[in-house]
């Protein structure tokens, strides 16, 4: 068993098997999670926002789904991963509170999915699986050994995509 | 009105932001006790200036499972509102309103109801409070309620912060009583909201 590495909101880090790497509590924020399956080298990214380029001045980079997966594949890149090999798995982008507002705040989580999706797309970074939307929170474990990323929920068995 | 960044916040705007949320927390922790007939005890305010990756640690971890009660703030002031039980507290205050013994379950839809008009009460006590202060005009929106990690409920209020900024600005209150209550006001003003309500008392800026 290796150590588990904890990201928090807006943040990000690689990871080396045997490690593991976690963030805890997932609402309408995206983890997104990519390893390179030969060297076993990766990382987690757990963005709120889904575009830079909707904000005037963009300075925590981790913060959004364009610039945070950018850096995060950067990051797994200068660790020793292979570019070509990387693949992606991503958890999270509930609705946390069903209202009856219509307000793009609120649709967060939906616009986050799709956004980290365009970035992987653009990047040609293959997506392997996802639990997104709905309505509750994640907490989540990539494993870079296997590629395994379990998910834990209130009131829910734990599953493993 | 002077653009008023967060950094810029000295120690003098902490302390009055801190004594709104005393007043406001007060009234709430007094409409709860009311509510459940008891005697709650209150902590002095913090004032708080978080980074996103430490709004986890906020109460007791991310994955901590609470019951949130979440409502916009429109009017002269706009925002967010949240009320946060710890679940065992939840459990009980529901049990309470309800007249039943409480149960271990998750709650059923009429049980989040009762959680939700809880929530409508008292934090429209703690905004009627302020208003009455600063004369702006705080109206709540309809309350929305989940129950869930703490993480993913605190993410919602720090995405709209994470629109203006790398910070997430808060006024939290706990409150608690010997055995079973456990729980927290926060206020979360959005930025342009701040100078507002320290021009309403007089402070320039």
């Amino acid at each position: 068993m290796g150590k588990s590495i904890l990201v928090g909101m807006a943040d990000l880090n690689t990871c080396t098997a045997p490690d593991s790497i976690t963030t805890l509590g997932l609402g309408s924020c995206v983890g997104i999670a990519i390893r390179d399956p030969g060297t076993k080298i990766g990382g987690l990214a757990h963005i709120m926002l889904p575009d830079s380029k909707e904000i005037s001045s963009v300075t925590h980079v981790p913060k959004f789904a364009d610039t945070g997966i950018e850096e995060l594949v950067k990051k797994i890149v200068a660790a020793g991963a292979n570019r070509a090999r990387l693949v992606a798995k991503i958890a999270g982008g509930a609705q946390m509170f069903a209202t009856t507002s219509n307000s793009s705040t609120m649709k967060v989580g939906e616009r986050n999915v799709i956004a980290v999706k365009k970035k992987l797309k653009e990047m040609n970074i293959r997506l392997l699986a996802e639990d997104t939307g709905d309505s509750y929170g994640r907490t989540v474990i990539f494993y870079p050994e296997t590629g395994d990323y379990v998910i834990k929920t209130v009131g829910k068995p734990e599953k493993t995509i | 009105m002077a653009e008023l960044s967060m950094e810029q916040l000295s120690s003098q705007y902490y302390d009055i932001l801190k004594e709104l949320g005393n007043i406001g927390a007060g009234n709430a922790t007094t409409a709860l006790a009311q509510m459940l007939g008891g005697k709650l005890d209150m902590s002095v305010p913090q004032v708080r200036l978080l980074e996103f990756k430490e709004v986890g640690d906020l109460m007791g971890g991310a994955d901590q499972i609470m019951a949130g009660i979440y409502l916009g703030v429109e009017g002269d002031i706009t925002g967010s509102m949240m009320f946060l039980l710890g679940m065992e507290s939840a459990r009980h205050l529901v049990a309470k309103l309800m007249m039943q013994e409480p149960t271990g379950d998750m709650f059923s839809e009429i049980e989040l109801s009762a959680l939700k008009e809880v929530g409508n009460i008292i934090t429209g006590s703690y905004l009627n409070s302020l208003s009455a202060l600063t004369n702006l005009k705080m109206i709540p929106t309809v309350p929305a309620v989940a129950v869930d990690m703490a993480g993913a409920i605190l993410s919602v209020p720090a995405i709209q912060f994470g629109l203006m900024g790398d910070n997430i600005l808060l006024i939290e209150t706990q409150f608690n009583d010997e055995t079973q209550m456990n729980g927290y006001f926060i206020l979360l003003p959005d930025l342009d909201s701040y100078s507002k309500i320290l021009s309403s008392l007089g402070i320039s800026i």
